[in-house]
């Protein structure tokens, strides 16, 4: 259970940035997390509101955009979809594959009431 | 309850508490990622490193898969050869850093009391215990688990996971973000796979290829001294290209990370 720390950490910068922006309250956060962020979307909102208590952002709507799981084969150039566990080539079946996106741990964007 | 913290406001009454002032709204646009805080202190461990030319490797795996006993063994086969030095986690006890310093190597532990990973400012924290300018090696023994390590930079250069043959070899399929971490896997406790007849290496090879993963996998067992000599070789290559990389002013995050942070340039 480190989304619990995850979520600390997320609401610290969400803090710093109403402070440095002047906002007294943030209204929605949006994150994009990927399969292979290692973080449960789930349990993290079921955590945000025990890290935010208290803060500027203890009211905000927490949104998260599932990201696609994407790799890029290094051997026939193809762009396909993947899965967790097997992130080969779909189209020749390589293992010499990059990831595209998938692994995203990322704050996308604030409302704040100023 | 009180109101110094906000305990006392739960999701039941948050509406009444923040109620809607007038005011402008403003969206923006951040982009961040959300472990920033302790990517920018895992900077600052690795440069920390860098400055004194050591090589920090972090072994991650479940409990009990031989991380120790493995750091024992090679400290008993290098502590001539290189300066060692060894930051242990886990929940509690001093039992693993007491066995690390009976070999005659440095050692601190970091006890996390519930917490299930270590992070870059843990580690920070360790440092101040050790002497770096005495050390080649520093190797971090993280707490004991497969899934919550593996999010955490703390500023090493090489991630190595331990797979040991007493668990199940499709154990890279079931936790896919750690094994794909890896810069090296280590097949341990090989010794024992005449007894377990359900432990097929070659397919705990294949559910690690399945990750897109070509890192070199190091079958050995520390207790029996089997395949040694490959892991060695394989910290002196390291050892060799990091203080390669120093001397010409270049760092090195673990293999994923650069990959991951080159691909999404665009958003971070």
């Amino acid at each position: 259970m480190h989304e619990l720390s995850v979520c600390q950490a997320l609401v610290n910068q969400v803090v710093e940035i109403a402070q440095q922006n002047s906002a007294h309250t943030v209204q929605l956060i949006t994150l994009y997390i990927g399969p292979l962020a290692g973080v449960e979307p789930a349990l993290l909102v079921s955590a945000f509101p025990l890290a935010a208590a208290g803060t500027v952002a203890a009211s905000a709507q927490l949104v998260i955009e599932p990201q696609p799981l994407r790799v890029h084969c290094q051997t026939c150039g193809a762009d396909t979809e993947a899965t967790p566990n097997r992130l080969l080539c779909g189209i020749c079946g390589d293992y010499h594959t990059q990831l595209i996106s998938g692994d995203e741990l990322m704050l996308a964007n604030l409302e704040l009431i100023t | 309850m009180c109101d110094t913290c906000g305990c006392n406001i739960t999701p039941g009454n948050r509406h009444l508490a923040y109620k809607p002032v007038n005011g402008g709204t403003s969206a923006i646009s951040v982009l961040k990622k959300l472990l920033a805080h302790n990517d920018d202190q895992a900077a600052h461990n690795r440069a920390h490193f860098d400055t004194r030319g050591i090589l920090t490797i972090n072994l991650m795996s479940s409990p009990g898969s031989g991380k120790t006993a493995l750091l024992e063994a090679t400290i008993d086969a290098l502590k001539d050869e290189f300066r060692l030095a060894v930051i242990e986690g886990d929940l509690e006890t001093e039992n693993d850093a007491a066995r690390i310093r009976a070999r005659g190597v440095p050692a601190y532990q970091i006890t996390t009391g519930s917490a299930c990973h270590l992070d870059a400012h843990m580690v920070h924290e360790a440092l101040h215990h050790l002497n770096l300018s005495m050390v080649d090696i520093l190797f971090v023994e993280n707490v004991g688990n497969l899934v919550c390590p593996a999010s955490f930079d703390l500023g090493q250069h090489r991630n190595v996971t331990l797979l040991s043959v007493t668990e199940g070899d499709d154990k890279p399929a079931k936790y896919p973000v750690m094994f794909r971490a890896a810069d090296a896997v280590v097949l341990s406790k090989i010794d024992l796979l005449p007894v377990l007849d359900d432990f097929d290496p070659a397919r705990a090879e294949q559910c690690l290829r399945q990750l897109a993963s070509t890192v070199p996998l190091l079958p050995l067992s520390a207790r029996k001294g089997q395949g040694m000599a490959a892991w060695y070789d394989w910290l002196r290559s390291e050892l060799a290209a990091q203080r390669a990389r120093v001397s010409a002013g270049q760092t090195v995050k673990p293999y994923i990370q650069p990959d991951g942070a080159r691909l999404h340039a665009e958003v971070g």
